[in-house]
């Protein structure tokens, strides 16, 4: 077709402490052509990135811009030279509205001082009009969905006069006309010559829009391929690197009687709405859904750090209040949330205290005085238990890799002595060496007779650990499948119910 | 790795394998992490060399006592700073608390009594006057605390109010009984004694009583941050909050206690400085809780949160200390040792800041 090369990355690599994140990547995105960036989670998708804008500050490797090298120092020089990025995570003013937001720090003056809003209202709405977009150009940014606002961002982009534009995960909270409407957008940036780098996990969605389809493993580049010759089988056996049937460990776990039932729960600040279930002693429950659909909600409601309008949650025959997590973990339950920089790990703290932290009951001596020797023998054992990599207890965790901090916090719930345990996405962020460590923790925990609930965005991951899944939509329940004999197919209609 | 010989030798090993690069950026850093000793060191040595009675036993003396002094306060707003927050109010309390104390115990037969019908001055009711005094440190901390954990305020603004109101406070104190803002001096001897009495002489200069007061707080300030469960709870909070309350912690009863503690110490502060200065005024420590912050921070009980230790602290109070002590030993004027200490305080937080930044 005769595109010329548009960006070139070339041989990039970047270490952090205990981990090569890029070995000696490639990427070659030519103009007009839209290039699928695929990989597992810590694949090192988001760091090339993160290279390309300047973000971290890459080892070794070359970037050449229309054949020109270049090396950003920061995303607002790479906009200025025509390479934007559509983010996962909007960064926006979300107090300001939409003109200011696109055109923060370059706004059109009267005489070098006074901002020109006509000029801004012009341009904005021109640029809107050219996209297809309907979104009022006064609106506060925060006022308005999710979607609406990537929709600005794309604005902004193009705005920019963007040669190269990187989407990264862009449709995981649009809907399916949304969904359409922004491979509208990308088609029509296509035909334009933009060059664009589009980063998803949606296999449907990346043979639909993909011209070329580059795959990165474990920091490396595996492969680079016309996307009209590659079949989704062979994606996914280049992204995993071995059979997809060895992702999982077996599934030992025998399903008991009904350990956990919750009925009728609703929240008061979120969508929650009449959600019931029972889980199993020995179970591993599958809870599935699209982001916002009221998955992590539901966790949370649960271990009683959000407030419940209504619901009943019984374990064991035992009525549970769960009023806050002091309570919660006193009744058997515990749960590893999502976020695990914001709520789950103490950075600046040892690996010793972020695992002793929610059981210092157990080394009371006297009363008050906590024994220095029974932290150490606990700390070790789960460093042990877990194989976690880590140089000594008085390590500080944010030196450690994400799989490795997850380990921590694993041994930091199981120290409680849980009945029930809550996961939220277990491995995200995880290599995929330790992925299959998490799995196989989980479904031990499962064997000894704990209930398991487990959250998860990753499809196949719930098909391969879970026993029963029951599918979030709209803060409700929207259905349940069996792990066994169902497809991600019926998954996704179910999710998309209550939309 | 525990052993340091072997710590040592890993190190020149390391350092034998690094280009020229990786040396040069290996005693930068080394330099940086470590300016505030080696600008200690230079200092004690250049003041040593022109006063030679800075290295006496007796001006050693002088500063453990001045470090008694000033480390109670210390060790209470550490506290609040682990939990990244910070104290204002710490001097009006410790002034607060030294007037009432001085109040309490003047000498029966002195002229300006301002109460006349109090007790008789024994152990027994100074015990009881000292435990009023940090009764009332603790419940206005209790009050900073309770508007910082129910009401998610900065404690900055809180302490700041509790600051004011507490002023307020001295102010009609002083105002009681006819005194019209008059000092409260006329301390009794048996109150002097307890505070201040001499244990023993060092270099012919007198150690008083609360030098082993303040020895015995360290103690009981070390078992608490890190021996008990309150002590965990509390880094835990200051270390992330959110993570915390996941964890089952009661970061609104660590959040209150902390506090308390806090002003616990400031009351204590306060019934110490009666003695020390020998008469109390209304002005009694004014800017006092400005000294303890930059004794935190020196020390390194950083405002990231979260760490911090007790003998950081000390380490902190002393070389406040010291640098004052030498200053005034080589004639410098109040308002260079002003300038001094701030540029102290600043230099200390960019270089702990420095340990904290992520590199990329």
């Amino acid at each position: 077709m005769g595109h010329d090369v548009l960006l070139k990355m070339e041989g990039i690599s970047k270490a952090f402490p205990g981990v090569k994140a890029l070995d000696n990547v490639n990427l070659e995105v030519k103009s007009g052509t839209v290039h699928a960036l695929m990989g597992e989670n810590g694949a090192g998708k988001s760091t090339l990135m993160k290279c390309l804008f300047g973000m971290y500050v890459k080892d070794s490797g070359h970037i050449y811009l229309e054949g020109k090298e270049i090396d950003f120092k920061n995303s607002k020089e790479a906009l200025d030279n025509g390479v934007a990025m559509v983010h996962q995570e909007l960064n926006q003013a979300l107090k300001r509205n939409v003109m200011d937001n696109i055109w923060l720090g370059r706004y059109p003056k009267i005489g070098g001082i006074m901002v020109d809003e006509h000029k801004m209202k012009r341009d904005t709405e021109a640029i809107f009009k050219e996209l297809g977009i309907n979104v009022d150009v006064h609106r506060i940014m925060g006022d308005m969905p999710v979607s609406q606002r990537q929709m600005v961002e794309i604005a902004k982009a193009v705005s920019y006069n963007s040669k190269v534009i990187v989407f990264d995960e862009p449709t995981s909270s649009l809907t399916e006309e949304e969904v359409e409407h922004l491979f509208e957008i990308i088609d029509m940036l296509r035909n334009k010559g933009v060059g664009i780098i589009y980063i998803s996990h949606k296999m449907a969605e990346i043979k639909r829009i993909s011209d070329e389809i580059t795959i990165m493993r474990d920091g490396q580049w595996v492969a680079t391929k016309p996307a009209a010759e590659l079949e989704m089988n062979d994606i996914i056996r280049l992204m995993v690197g071995r059979e997809l049937t060895n992702q999982f460990p077996p599934k030992t776990n025998k399903v008991g009687e009904v350990s956990l039932r919750v009925e009728n729960m609703s929240g008061q600040y979120n969508q929650l709405k009449d959600v019931a279930f029972e889980a199993h002693r020995g179970e591993v429950l599958g809870i599935a859904g699209l982001d916002s659909s009221g998955r992590t909600e539901t966790l949370e409601s649960i271990f009683g750090i959000r407030t419940r309008k209504s619901g009943s949650i019984t374990l064991n025959g035992k009525q549970c209040l769960n009023r806050n997590a002091g309570e919660s973990i006193k009744n058997g339950f515990a749960l590893l949330t999502e976020e695990r920089r914001a709520t789950g790990i103490f950075g600046v703290l040892s690996i010793k205290e972020n695992t002793v932290i929610s059981s210092l009951k157990r080394h009371k001596r006297f009363g008050v005085y906590l024994s220095e020797k029974s932290q150490r023998e606990d700390t070790q054992y789960y460093i042990d238990a877990m194989r976690t990599k880590t140089p000594s207890q008085e390590t500080k965790i944010r030196t450690l890799s994400g799989g490795n901090q997850q380990k921590v916090i694993i041994g930091r719930w199981l120290l409680t002595e849980p009945e029930v345990l809550l996961l939220d996405e277990p491995t995200r962020g995880i290599d995929v060496g330790a992925k299959y460590e998490i799995y196989q923790l989980i479904l031990d925990l499962a064997n000894k007779g704990k209930t398991v609930l487990m959250v998860s965005s990753e499809m196949p991951e719930l098909l391969g650990v879970c026993d029963r899944i029951i599918v979030m939509s709209g803060g409700r329940v929207a259905g349940e499948v069996d792990a066994k004999n169902t497809s991600q197919e019926e998954i996704m209609t179910l999710a998309a119910k209550y939309v | 790795m525990t052993n340091p010989l072997m710590k040592v030798k890993q190190v020149s090993a390391d350092y034998k394998q690094m280009d020229a690069k990786d040396r040069k950026r290996f005693w930068v850093d080394g330099i940086l992490n470590n300016a505030l000793y080696i600008l200690m060191a230079i200092f004690i040595i250049y003041t040593a060399s022109v006063k030679p009675a800075f290295l006496t036993l007796g001006s050693f003396a002088n500063l453990i006592t001045q470090v008694a002094a000033y480390l109670p306060m210390a060790l209470g707003i550490a506290g609040c700073i682990v939990l990244t927050g910070t104290d204002l109010s710490a001097g009006r309390i410790s002034g607060l608390t030294a007037a009432v104390a001085a109040v309490m115990l003047q000498k029966s037969d002195f002229a300006n009594k301002m109460f006349q019908n109090i007790p008789e001055v024994t152990v027994g009711w100074i015990l009881v006057v000292l435990l009023g005094v940090v009764a009332i440190g603790a419940f206005i901390g209790l009050v900073n605390g309770f508007f910082v954990a129910k009401f998610s305020l900065h404690p900055f603004i809180v302490t700041l109010s509790t600051q004011l109101i507490t002023y307020g406070i001295i102010l009609w104190f002083f105002g009681l009984n006819g005194n019209n803002g008059q000092p409260i001096s006329g301390l009794s001897k048996e109150y002097k004694d307890l505070v201040g009495g001499e244990m023993f002489r060092l270099g012919n200069v007198a150690i008083p009583t609360y030098v082993l007061y303040a020895a015995i707080l360290v103690v009981v300030m070390w078992f608490i941050w890190n021996k008990t469960a309150f002590g965990k709870n509390m880094f835990a909070v200051g270390s992330n909050a959110e993570a915390a309350k996941v964890s089952g912690v009661n970061v609104f009863w660590t959040t209150v206690l902390v506090h308390t503690l806090a002003g616990a110490m400031y009351g204590y502060s306060g019934f110490i400085e009666g003695v020390r200065s020998g008469s109390v005024a209304a002005a009694t420590g004014l800017n006092a809780e400005c000294d303890a912050i930059a004794a935190c921070v020196i020390g390194g009980v950083s405002f990231v949160g979260g760490t911090g230790s007790i003998s950081g602290i000390i380490l902190g109070v002393f070389i406040l200390r010291i640098i004052f002590v030498a200053l005034t030993m080589l004639g410098v004027d109040s308002s260079s040792l002003y300038i001094i200490k701030g540029a102290i305080i600043l230099c200390a937080c960019a270089l702990d800041m420095r340990k904290y930044l992520v590199k990329k």
